[in-house]
């Protein structure tokens, strides 16, 4: 380990010229070697389990099953019978409306409390961002089934009423369709939202404050031209945070959502498990994913140039 | 609530009050939801509704005897203890590499490695539910171990390159200057600087593994999983009230596991900041 101190900053700072240049390269590449080298066992690793399976996955949405089999010859089928069959793209787009509306959600409450604690507490930080964070990692599965509870036919808000004497007959809306679903997501993914918003809300440098405040700004004037636009990447990377995987989610449409709340994640997972067509599951899948990039890419596209129109 | 700055004047006051107000009740809609399940495993009734019946422990009884429960406990553990030491180890690799060296195309690799924290749980669980079928390997313990670690490893690496830009490279440079060699520099130097970083990994991965269903659900052989058990009572409403006993302890075992690996996570965040970094 001879070459340790090679290419890290003081050594090569002058005009790059001749020799030193020739070094200069070397040390670089010798630098990045060694940097690759260790990254290399964790991407060799993320390759096999996530680069290889997906190419897998597309290549199965080309072909068919035959009872427990699968014909490997390729074919458009599949992705036909999705153009054919309207319920599955209803239930793509019914996903992307409730994953867009707990976004939306999420987003929204969570602000508050991240600028609660980026700018109103000054000692206990550290306290409040665990409180925050803690839930998030408990059960997921547990989690989704206490809103099954809360909301049932005689779940806690039924019988909790109904033990004061409010109602009579139990409330039948509060479980089993989308709203549900949708209070749900917005719980479990919370902590997702308040974290980059703090993160980046935090970052912004008191001075730019201060100064919006003496050049005559009110407090509201002041959010809406200075916080809020440099708060927009956390904003931005909470949305994706909360949208990609809640648009795929199946245990919360399963436990909570009912028929009407049914998304495309079940139909997926019942590709693998009662109707046992796993090439159809994948092209679903394929289909799912090609959809949720295109509406992120627009997304962001749309907010970068919203961003240069404000600036 | 001393610790809330007031503002100066008295609307400003009124405006940062209300802030306060709704950062608590927001800890209450996070908190509260999750609390009904611990409260009703406590209730002497099988049903899971007001007007509260009585105390007793006969659920958590109940649990402790179920047939299955043991041995998915036990398969938890071990995949979570498994999962947790192999991601902390590719997290710590990933996380000096491309924080002590300067890589060519070091976003996209970063960014390659954290994918799986924006893919649907599904498409994950399904794509390696493929992989297994299409190389042969019969799916069990090490199927659910390895689609945990295609979560936890970027969790890993995140939470280690925090915890690496935090302390002062020059702590590195000055011990090899010293003579030291990169091994021993390693042992005495990054390690113990890295520890609390080190912790919270463990412990983080640990729970993420031990508390995963989606994932789990696809890759599951005969043996199973503590969530992937849950999910097979969950069907038979006799069985519920134990099944919220069980959700409890587990519900108190992550909170304990995760309040301490945040604690050490966050501290490590300090250290960063008064160190003028």
């Amino acid at each position: 380990m001879s070459e340790r101190v090679v290419g890290s900053g003081a050594y090569d700072k002058k005009a790059p010229t001749g020799l030193r240049a020739r070094i200069r390269a070397l040390a670089l590449r010798s630098e990045a070697f060694r940097g690759f080298s260790l990254l290399s066992p964790t991407l060799g690793f993320m390759i096999l389990v996530l680069a290889i399976p997906v190419a897998i996955l597309v290549a199965f949405s080309f072909w068919t099953q035959v009872y427990l089999d699968f014909d490997k010859t390729f074919t458009l089928s599949n992705y036909i019978a999705y153009f054919q069959k309207p319920i599955y793209n209803k239930l793509l787009w019914k996903s992307i409306r409730i994953s867009g509306s707990v976004t939306i959600a999420t987003v929204v409450l969570a602000y508050p409390m991240a600028y609660f604690i980026a700018f109103k507490v000054k000692k206990q930080k550290l306290v409040w961002l665990i409180l925050i964070t803690v839930p998030f990692w408990t059960s997921y599965l547990l989690r989704v089934f206490a809103w099954k509870i809360i909301l049932g036919y005689n779940g806690v808000i039924n019988s909790g009423l109904g033990s004061l004497g409010l109602i009579k007959e139990p409330l039948q809306f509060l479980l089993y369709n989308p709203a549900a679903v949708v209070i749900t997501l917005a719980h479990a993914w919370a902590a997702f939202a308040i974290l980059p918003i703090y993160v980046s809300l935090e970052k912004i440098d008191r001075s730019l404050l201060e100064a919006a405040t003496d050049l005559g700004d009110g407090p509201a004037i002041r959010f809406l031209r200075v916080t809020l636009p440099l708060s927009m990447p956390g904003v931005i990377a909470a949305s994706l945070l909360v949208f990609i995987p809640t648009v795929g989610d199946y245990v919360t449409p399963k436990l909570v959502g009912g028929t009407t709340g049914i998304m495309i994640g079940n139909v997926i997972q019942s590709m693998f498990g009662k109707a046992n067509n796993w090439p159809m599951g994948a092209a679903l899948s394929v289909i799912s994913m090609l959809v949720i990039t295109l509406l992120v890419t627009a997304f962001l596209w749309f907010t970068k140039r919203v961003r240069k129109g404000v600036a | 609530m001393s610790t809330i700055a007031m503002g100066r004047g008295a609307p400003g006051k009124r405006w940062v009050n209300g802030l306060a107000v709704y950062a608590v009740l927001y800890l209450v809609f996070i908190y509260v939801p999750v609390l009904f399940l611990p409260l009703f495993s406590f209730n002497d009734s099988i049903y899971v509704a007001f007007p509260l019946k009585g105390f007793t422990l006969a659920w958590y009884g109940k649990m402790a005897n179920s047939p299955g429960l043991i041995a998915a406990l036990s398969n938890s553990v071990r995949v979570g203890a498994t999962v947790a030491v192999i991601s902390t180890i590719f997290g710590t690799l990933a996380a000096k590499a491309v924080t002590r060296y300067r890589l060519p195309g070091r976003g996209a690799t970063v960014g390659f490695i954290m994918l799986p924290l924006v893919i649907p749980g599904i498409i994950m669980g399904i794509a390696l539910l493929l992989l297994a079928n299409f190389v042969g390997v019969k799916l069990s313990l090490f199927t659910i171990g390895l689609g945990h670690m295609l979560v936890t490893v970027p969790f890993a690496m995140l939470v280690m390159i925090s915890r690496l830009e935090g302390f002062d490279k020059n702590l590195e440079e000055a011990s090899l200057d010293l003579g030291e060699n990169g091994w021993t520099t390693f042992w005495r130097v990054t390690f113990p600087l890295a520890i609390p970083g080190l912790i919270a990994s463990l412990l983080l991965t640990f729970t993420i593994s031990f508390d995963e269903f989606i994932l789990a659900f696809f890759l599951a052989g005969t043996d199973v999983t503590l969530p992937i058990y849950i999910w097979s009572q969950l069907r038979f409403p006799a069985k519920l009230p134990s099944v919220l006993a069980l959700g409890a302890c587990i519900l108190a075992a992550s909170f304990v596991l995760v309040t301490f690996a945040e604690w050490f996570r966050r501290r490590g965040v300090q250290v960063k900041t008064t160190s003028g970094v």
